[in-house]
């Protein structure tokens, strides 16, 4: 019992009364939330603070640290080898592709100079890795090592080598929190590849699935179908891929369909993911528009 | 207020703080995290408990805001749930310290309770509610650990008088 070892003088009567403490730290409680949730008035802080928190997650890493050098100074010779073997056969696969994607990307550039439109993506990346904390069980968020001294910002695409792997939603001083596209509260403005249906992509909560509550019984959307990010939204850039479909529901009775995908980044597997500084895209005024489909 | 508060150190509840932090962010396979036991609150009870004037309402409230910084959520949330448990602990404070293990488990609990509604409520005002019935587990598997945390720190206390 705590009453064994317990220092017994009783604390009443000294310093301020309990009562009087709980009102004044109540009060603060509810103004910090108040601030950091509504106006974000405590980035500062937060950045602050998370600083100090960077021990505790060092320490939390260095198991994991310790046991992937381990693994990589004891691997042996014939596993490297077939890696090597077959990281060069994944290079050539991509170089050729690449070359294709020079082709286009050029003839992409000539159109759009043809037709006066803005110029392609300019964009910078940087690699950041994820730091093996847990964050929230029930919430789909992950911290990584980049942060504010590196130019990260809130709401920030963060991408991998497959797809759109989420946006960063706190920024401290040298981590950062991302919200992935699966999480319940995320969700990203999507297009069909094959013929540019607008929907969104809603995350659900499961790793594995995103669901798309708007897409009307009649859309012209099937089962493979590829997810890109449309670009409405203005944090990610469009065209990267998102997800793929895999089922379609379609009943007659229903306004809309139900449609799930699967996301194509691979949310439980990084150790990597890419964050990405695009320029915005510009979102043309509604005469501007009107302009354009009428030329 | 002097270093030592009888015969535990500020230095003790530090490093317990610190080692509960730290196993507050430790990952773990998803079935277990959700089950993580809230830790450091069942220390700031503890401590709020045998050594009332190093763990004041002061301390307990930092410890939320720890816990808001590392989890990533809205700050303030965790501190004032922090605030009101330890306040009622406090409150009963000499009544709870006569209570017999069984007894004082019971106590734990329901404070666990209030703890999680705390949570659970302001994350609906803020907008993120987290509705499943799997987010009550670790206010049952911190209850269950609170006999055993007391047995470790009673003893580490007895011991380092």
């Amino acid at each position: 019992m705590v009453t064994l070892s317990s220092d017994s003088r009783p604390i009443i009567g000294r310093g301020p009364p309990l009562g009087a403490g709980l009102f004044f730290l109540g009060i603060v409680s509810v103004i910090v939330m108040v601030l950091d949730h509504r106006g974000g008035y405590l980035e500062t802080a937060r950045l602050w603070m998370s600083a100090a928190a960077n021990p505790i997650y060092a320490v939390v890493q260095t198991p994991y640290e310790l046991w992937t050098w381990l693994t990589g100074s004891f691997a042996d010779r014939g596993r490297l080898r077939t890696e090597n073997a077959q990281l060069t056969e994944q290079l050539r696969v991509a170089r050729s592709q690449l070359l294709r994607f020079e082709a286009l990307n050029e003839e992409n550039r000539r159109l759009r100079e043809i037709r006066e439109a803005s110029k392609g993506l300019s964009e910078r990346t940087l690699i950041a890795e994820i730091i093996n904390v847990s964050v929230q069980p029930f919430r789909h968020m992950v911290v990584i090592n980049k942060g504010a001294d590196d130019g990260v910002f809130r709401g920030q695409p963060v991408l991998d080598a497959f797809g759109v792997v989420g946006q960063v939603m706190q920024v401290g001083k040298s981590t950062a929190t991302l919200i992935l596209i699966t999480d319940a509260e995320h969700s990203v403005p999507v297009q069909v590849n094959r013929n540019g249906i607008r929907s969104i992509a809603m995350g659900t909560g499961d790793g594995a699935r995103l669901s798309l509550p708007y897409m009307t019984v009649e859309s012209d959307v099937r089962r493979g179908d590829l997810l890109v990010s449309s670009g409405l939204d203005a944090i990610f850039p469009a065209g990267y891929p998102v997800a793929t479909v895999t089922k379609v529901e379609r009943n007659s009775a229903e306004t809309f369909a139900l449609v799930e995908a699967k996301p194509l980044a691979q949310l439980d597997r990084d150790r990597e993911v890419l964050l990405l500084w695009a320029d915005k895209p510009k979102v043309p005024a509604p005469e501007e528009a009107i302009e354009a489909v009428q030329k | 207020m002097s270093v030592s508060d009888g015969r535990i150190s500020r230095l003790r509840v530090t490093a317990t703080v610190v080692i509960a932090l730290i196993l507050a962010v430790l990952p773990l396979p998803h079935w277990m995290d959700v089950a993580r036991p809230y830790l450091l609150l069942l220390l700031v009870i503890y401590w709020s408990l045998s050594a009332p004037r190093i763990a004041g309402l002061m301390f307990a409230w930092l410890c939320g805001l720890a816990i808001d910084v590392l989890k990533g959520t809205t700050l303030g949330q965790h501190a004032l749930a922090f605030l009101v448990v330890s306040f009622l602990t406090h409150k009963f404070q000499l009544r709870m310290r006569i209570f017999p293990l069984s007894q004082q488990t019971l106590t734990v609990l329901l404070l666990l309770l209030l703890y999680e509604f705390v949570v659970f409520w302001t994350d609906g005002i803020i907008g993120y509610p987290v509705t499943t019935w799997m987010r009550w587990i670790p206010v049952f598997t911190s209850a269950l650990l609170w006999p055993v945390l007391v047995a470790i720190l009673d003893t580490w206390n007895r011991r380092n008088r």
